[in-house]
């Protein structure tokens, strides 16, 4: 033990990744604000389920992982796929339904993978990750790998039959999976008061005999502390752990939400506790960086942003007669 | 089960079609560190149909994993697995219990390649337990082929001799892509050569068990014994049924059934899967958008199970699926024209 007051993000990350860090939750917020003008300007068509208001979830959550590493993600995947270390014009070029994307248009943003860096893919069914995230952490545990498997999964899902199955198997197979719930507080519109008799979700660790934490998930230092230590724990074999992550989504469910379901007054308050100020503020306070500093990571991402959508617009759209292209390996080609 | 162990030479050797499985499955575990056996009570119960019998013993409880009663997580399981490394054979104790897991095999294995552009690739194998026949009634007894022969991205095989069902097996397993695999309950215990050593059975090749001219009878799993033994008895009659085992529901083999059709200009099908929206529809839609349909000088005819839940009391269950007469009578009547 040290007497080192700093918070835990400061004390163990160097300048140079706390610097990337803020990049990328200023990266996530600006590629969903030009997600979201691209789909009112008709650029973007279907849908999309925004994270803004939960992007030190997703990078502080992400700090303790390598390319090796795995992860599975929600239909609110967005932040995951960025902090996971996807370039956001590919991104922006699958949105946008081009060759050039993730997916070459075929996923869209609720199916947006990275499979080089060890993103499985955002999921468009509650709860379907879960599952998979375990059989990673089985793939890795029977070749001896090392790497872990992060599950993310939202308030939603913890009322799913997949939640209980998957947590059960990871527990008594010891495997290396971190379950990260990003508690919302909303499922659609149905709110954690409503759907789970718990009042927190870490509680329902206790059935699986995992550890259980429920963290500030608006705090960058909190996250990154709590799941780092369930990442150590999972790697020394010791088996997986519950972790929730309490934050809000600004934003409505999905592009048809009217927010007839929670108030002004309570949007308003969480967006006072906005992750990204407060880990700029945090990073201000401990010199890591200073105001000039801080606009410049500011102004590198959303030029990064603006590229990302010029590229997608000049991207090749996929030839129709492709249609039927990977559904099997023998199509591939 | 206790005769002495007879030295058979290779072209010979019979074994039972669930011995043919655990056979391929023992030579997957021995050839292939990634592949692993998932799946309720096949560890040192054997499996409920004994199919992985004895090979926990061989290769332990890390590679003949015992699961939890989760049919959703643990075909769930597989699929991550399988998608970052592994090679699992997931057993359903019943196909039944796969209603349980449609969401991971049909929302995900599935898709999971189309998804992500061809970037990722689930080669898992589902082993599905079918069919009627054993008593036990609604929710043991189900033939869900044509469920499974409905999403694009899974290969879906029935195999009716022990021989493709090792074969279709390691076909299966070299397959990158998901595959089902529905076993008849009442075939487990048939015997018939299989060759030794490691061997595939193309997927999406059907195979014809009888030649005949008069008429064709395409069948799938225990559909095709019943048609051989009717075509025999037709035989006596001088009517000659040309008997296709399907083998692949998913791809059809379109070429032989169509070339057989041609021949014949009759057809009749047989499935145990409920007749409405089954195989045989599907089969005869096929052959009457086809060239095949110049050649047709009959209607179609479809054998399927009946249009209710498999029943327990005996006589009930056996009239809700074809049996040998109900082929004989329906292959007869369409070779005379009299449909």
């Amino acid at each position: 033990m040290t007497d080192d007051n700093r918070p835990f993000a400061i004390r163990n990350y160097d300048p140079a990744r706390l610097r990337d860090a803020l990049r990328k939750m200023y990266l996530i917020r600006f590629f969903e604000e030009g997600a979201e003008d691209s789909y009112m300007r008709g650029l973007i068509h279907g849908t999309m389920h925004l994270s803004i208001g939960q992007e030190a979830s997703a990078v502080a959550s992400c700090m303790g992982l390598t390319d090796e590493d795995k992860i599975t993600s929600t239909h609110r995947g967005h932040g995951h796929c960025i902090a996971k270390g996807a370039e956001v014009r590919r991104m922006f070029a699958e949105f946008f339904g081009k060759e050039e994307g993730y997916c070459h248009g075929r996923g869209g943003s609720m199916h947006i993978a990275d499979v080089t860096r060890g993103n499985l893919g955002a999921n468009g069914i509650v709860g379907g990750g879960l599952p998979i995230a375990v059989g990673a952490g089985l793939t890795a545990k029977r070749l001896n790998t090392g790497a872990v498997a992060i599950c993310f999964f939202g308030d939603g899902a913890n009322n799913e039959g997949a939640f209980h199955e998957a947590l059960n198997m990871a527990a008594i197979w010891k495997l290396p999976v971190v379950f990260i719930c990003e508690n919302n507080k909303y499922g659609m519109s149905t709110s954690t008061e409503r759907s789970t008799a718990v009042k927190n979700i870490a509680e329902r660790a206790v059935a699986y005999a995992m550890p259980g934490h429920t963290v500030d998930g608006n705090d960058f230092s909190a996250v990154a502390e709590t799941v780092e230590a369930a990442i150590a724990r999972a790697r020394a074999g010791e088996g997986p752990s519950l972790i929730e992550n309490l934050t809000y989504r600004w934003r409505g469910h999905s592009k048809s939400d009217r927010n007839r379901y929670r108030t002004k007054q309570e949007i308003d308050e969480w967006m006072a506790r906005d992750p990204i100020q407060r880990f700029r503020a945090e990073l201000i306070e401990h010199g890591v960086l200073d105001e000039s500093e801080a606009e410049k990571v500011i102004a590198e991402a959303r030029q990064e942003v603006e590229a990302g959508i010029e590229f997608a617009k000049s991207g090749t759209a996929p030839r129709i007669s492709d249609l039927a292209k990977y559904v099997y390996a023998e199509e591939n080609a | 089960m206790n005769a002495p162990a007879k030295q058979l030479d290779a072209d010979t050797r019979e074994i039972s079609y669930s011995e043919a499985i655990r056979e391929a499955m023992g030579l997957a575990l021995e050839r292939d560190e990634r592949v692993v056996l998932m799946g309720e009570d096949i560890g040192v119960y054997g499996g409920a149909f004994q199919v992985t019998g004895d090979l926990v013993e061989r290769f332990g409880t890390d590679r003949v994993m015992d699961t939890p009663i989760s049919e959703l997580g643990g075909a769930g399981v597989a699929v991550g697995a399988a998608l970052t490394g592994l090679r699992p054979i997931f057993e359903f104790q019943f196909s039944d219990f796969a209603a349980l897991a449609m969401e991971q095999i049909v929302n995900q294995a599935a898709k999971m390649r189309y998804m992500l552009g061809g970037e990722a690739s689930v080669p898992v194998v589902f082993r599905m337990p079918a069919g009627s026949g054993t008593g036990a009634a609604a929710q043991h007894s189900q033939s869900f082929e044509a469920w499974f022969g409905h999403v694009p991205g899974l290969k879906v095989v029935q195999p009716s001799t022990p021989e493709d069902a090792k074969g279709l097996l390691l076909a299966a397993l070299e397959d990158p892509d998901p595959v089902v695999m529905f076993e008849h309950k009442l075939l487990y215990k048939m015997k018939g050569h299989v060759p030794e050593g490691w061997y595939t059975t193309p997927i999406g090749k059907a195979a014809i068990r009888r030649d005949g001219k008069d008429v064709t009878i395409v069948a799938s799993a225990i559909m095709v014994h019943r048609a051989l033994a009717a075509a025999e008895k037709l035989a006596e009659e001088g009517i000659e049924a040309e008997v296709i085992d399907l083998r692949s529901v998913r791809p059809i083999d379109r070429d032989t059934i169509i070339g057989s059709v041609r021949k014949t200009g009759k057809l009749l099908c047989v499935y145990e899967g409920v007749r409405t929206l089954g195989v045989g529809a599907e089969i005869s839609a096929m052959i009457a958008e086809s060239e095949a349909f110049d050649y047709l000088d009959a209607p179609i005819q479809r054998l399927g199970g009946a249009e209710a839940p498999i029943p327990y009391n005996p006589d009930l269950e056996k009239a809700a699926v074809p049996q040998t007469p109900d082929i004989e009578v329906a292959a007869r009547r369409l070779a005379r024209r009299e449909v």
